[in-house]
């Protein structure tokens, strides 16, 4: 069904439509939408689900994980501040092996408080083991919400997903989006350690380091393993539905001689540069990347091209989290640019210009440095 | 009664509602401080009421913090300035969804451990900041975004948890009152220890009614007992002025109800629970007063 509507009512709009039992959920802002969307569905009968307005968002997670133990279907939203107090339950969810979906509207953290897009939030919760896929419009905002409960609850997966979408940037504009019958798209859940009352057992129980070792690598292997669930995921939908994804999503790369690789709205944005740029013979290209955990294998799109890398956060003392990122996997040498941070204007001008000004190996904070 | 002074510790330049009654709090609640004091403010309207980096619309340091995390921080700096010697108030201004929500734990440790602190709840019954999802504050029957048919868990009785820790001083206000907020603030900043007032704080756009109510909404509060004003030292309990009268003869529940646009949902039931509660709330009151418990 041809649907208007923001990214946050995707994302809600795709959880009515993969049917959790239980959604726990906080308001913050921008992700508040979600949480008043779905306890509006469930309110009215089109979802069919238990709606826990928890006390905070350490709860609201914890409210999944308990829920999720009993090996049903499960989800939460957030933003933010509200992402980084989760952060215990984060580890703590990825490393029970609970297939949670959640949604996280991407916003700068205080202080001073700033409401506007960033990605600092789910960036610091990295390691967590979560998988983290970034979204650039509404209707993936509903299709990557859908597929990640498949995903997560693959049985070569059993981790957490987490779907982010740029704070007011997509949570907030609407676009038209195409709903889905799910189907037998996303088979039933069926988490083979739910608990069980007649095959009792301790559920995080004090674990040796041998023991606890083998759980972290098992951790691993889910994460790389994912890799093919997500494609299988992807193509299996475009097959039924008509839309293609794939790990990341390249634009003009072809014969690109430079690529601007960024995530989220950024990556939109930066297809309109690169037809601009493309007009004044500069041969760009675009790769917007989609899963960040797993992490893509970019080292054939990268060989042999200078590379422009867009962050929107930044890991003080380091560098733009993204440009590491690419620059440990391919080895290439990008010119990193910090732009966007706190929800600053970027627009498809600014993203040539970044282009132009190219330097291997420097870094650029848009706006601040001259 | 102390005069109330004219110097103003929140200026005319906030980004406040109209009508709204927790920056008329605010006003009272400095005005009653005076200049040495930290306001500690954790996320809710009044993070943002402030205005927008580098101005401010306060007159006296506002230290905005974490969501959960307001009587924590206040615990730390109470203990820096009584480690150097210096009386400086230290305020905790939070919402009810601060309060009685996630910054519950924060709030308990604090007062369980003495802090010399006051800490005011300005409970507008809901998450205002965020457009009015419900908390644990938000009343039986009330419709928010995330209560779209009415709320159908009861008000988080949060006076029964403080009072529960013995905190040296503790009282209720309202916005409609500013005389008794005022002689509250005033009394509480005068004893060491943990202080805890919760001053109701009526909100026009949550609450749907007109802007030029505000003060009529919070007196139709009291005056329906929906709102008890009172206060307890050393948990001795007396009751305040406007309350008093309330105690002796009530105007009906549903007239406090009715000029809200967000007990529209409140079916006859919730009404009657409401009601119920109040006379149950004021008869325990009664015995108390009258020491027969
Ligand atoms: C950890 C965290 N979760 C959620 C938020 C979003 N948030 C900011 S203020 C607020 C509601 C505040 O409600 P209340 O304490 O009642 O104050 P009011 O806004 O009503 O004044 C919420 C949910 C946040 N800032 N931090
Ligand atoms: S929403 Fe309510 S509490 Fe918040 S500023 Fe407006 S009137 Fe005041
Ligand atoms: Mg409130």
């Amino acid at each position: 069904m041809l649907m208007i509507g923001t990214g946050n009512k995707a994302v809600a709009t795709a959880v009515r439509d993969a049917k959790p039992t239980v959604v726990a959920a906080y308001p913050i802002t921008p992700q508040t939408e979600v949480v008043e969307e779905t306890a509006n569905y469930v309110a009215s009968g089109e979802l069919d689900a238990r709606y826990i307005p928890v006390e905070s968002e350490h709860s609201s997670m914890a409210a999944c994980i308990g829920a999720a133990a009993t090996g049903i279907r499960t989800f939460t939203a957030t933003s933010s501040h509200g992402l980084v107090y989760m952060c215990e339950m984060l580890h703590m969810s990825a490393a029970a092996r609970l297939p949670i979906v959640m949604a996280n509207a991407n916003r700068a953290l205080g202080p001073g408080w700033n409401i506007g897009a960033e990605h600092s939030d789910s960036l610091s919760m990295r390691d967590t083991g979560w998988l983290q896929a970034y979204v650039s419009t509404v209707q993936e905002a509903y299709d990557l919400t859908l597929m990640a409960f498949r995903i997560a609850e693959d049985e070569n997966v059993l981790l957490p997903v987490m779907i982010n979408l740029d704070g007011f940037l997509l949570t907030h504009i609407t676009q038209s989006f195409e709903t889905v019958e799910p189907g037998d798209f996303i088979p039933e859940i069926n988490t083979p350690h739910a608990i069980d009352i007649d095959n009792p057992g301790g559920y995080g129980t004090l674990t040796p380091s041998n023991e606890h070792f083998k759980f972290r690598r098992d951790i691993e292997r889910g994460m790389r393993d994912s890799v093919k669930v997500i494609e299988d995921a992807q193509n299996d939908f475009a097959k039924r539905f008509g839309r293609k994804y794939g790990m990341y999503e390249e634009y003009m790369t072809g014969d690109a001689d430079v690529l601007v690789i960024s995530m989220g709205t950024l990556a939109k944005e930066t297809e309109v540069a690169v037809d601009n740029l493309r007009k004044e013979g500069i041969k760009a290209g675009s790769v917007g990347i989609r899963w960040f955990r797993p992490f893509p294998d970019l080292k054939d799109v990268v060989e042999g091209r200078e590379v422009v890398i867009i962050d929107r956060d930044y890991s003080f003392g380091y560098g733009g989290i993204l440009a590491n990122e690419v620059r440990s996997k391919t080895g290439c040498s990008p010119f990193s640019v910090i732009a966007g941070l706190g929800g600053q204007e970027v627009t498809y001008d600014d993203i040539a210009g970044f282009v132009k000004m190219r330097a291997a190996n420097e870094e650029h904070w848009f706006g601040v440095d001259e | 009664m102390a005069e109330i002074p004219d110097e103003e510790f929140i200026l005319k330049t906030t980004s406040a509602c109209a009508g709204c009654s927790a920056s008329l709090i605010l006003r009272y609640v400095t005005k009653a401080a005076g200049k040495d004091t930290v306001l500690v403010v954790p996320a809710c309207c009044t993070s943002v009421i402030q205005g927008v980096y580098p101005n401010t619309a306060m007159n006296i340091p506002v230290y905005n913090v974490a969501f959960a995390s307001a009587a924590a921080v206040a615990s730390g700096m109470s203990e820096a300035f009584r480690a150097v010697g210096k009386k400086t108030n230290v305020i905790c201004f939070a919402g009810d969804g601060g309060t009685v929500d996630i910054g519950i734990q924060a709030l308990s440790g604090a007062l369980e451990r003495g802090t010399d602190f006051l800490y005011i709840c300005y409970d507008n019954e809901a998450y205002s900041n965020t457009g009015m999802q419900r908390s644990g504050a938000t009343p039986l029957g009330a419709s928010t975004t995330t209560t779209p048919l009415g709320k159908k868990d009861y008000k988080k009785d949060l006076d029964a948890i403080v009072q529960a820790h013995n905190p040296v001083y503790m009282a209720t206000a309202c916005s409609a009152y500013p005389v008794d907020l005022y002689n509250k603030v005033k009394k509480a900043l005068s004893i060491p220890g943990p202080k805890f007032m919760h001053i109701l704080a009526p909100c026009p756009p949550g609450w749907r009614y007109p802007s030029e109510k505000t003060i009529e909404v919070g007196k139709l509060a009291v005056q329906s007992g929906m709102w008890v004003l009172y206060e307890r030292e050393n948990g001795k309990l007396s009751i305040s002025g406007a309350s008093k009268a309330a105690m002796k003869k009530r105007i009906p529940v549903s007239e406090y109800l009715k000029v809200q646009g967000r007990f529209k949902t409140a079916t006859e039931e919730d009404i009657s629970v409401l009601s119920e509660h109040v006379e149950n709330n004021i008869k325990k009151l009664e015995r108390e007063v009258e020491g027969i418990c």
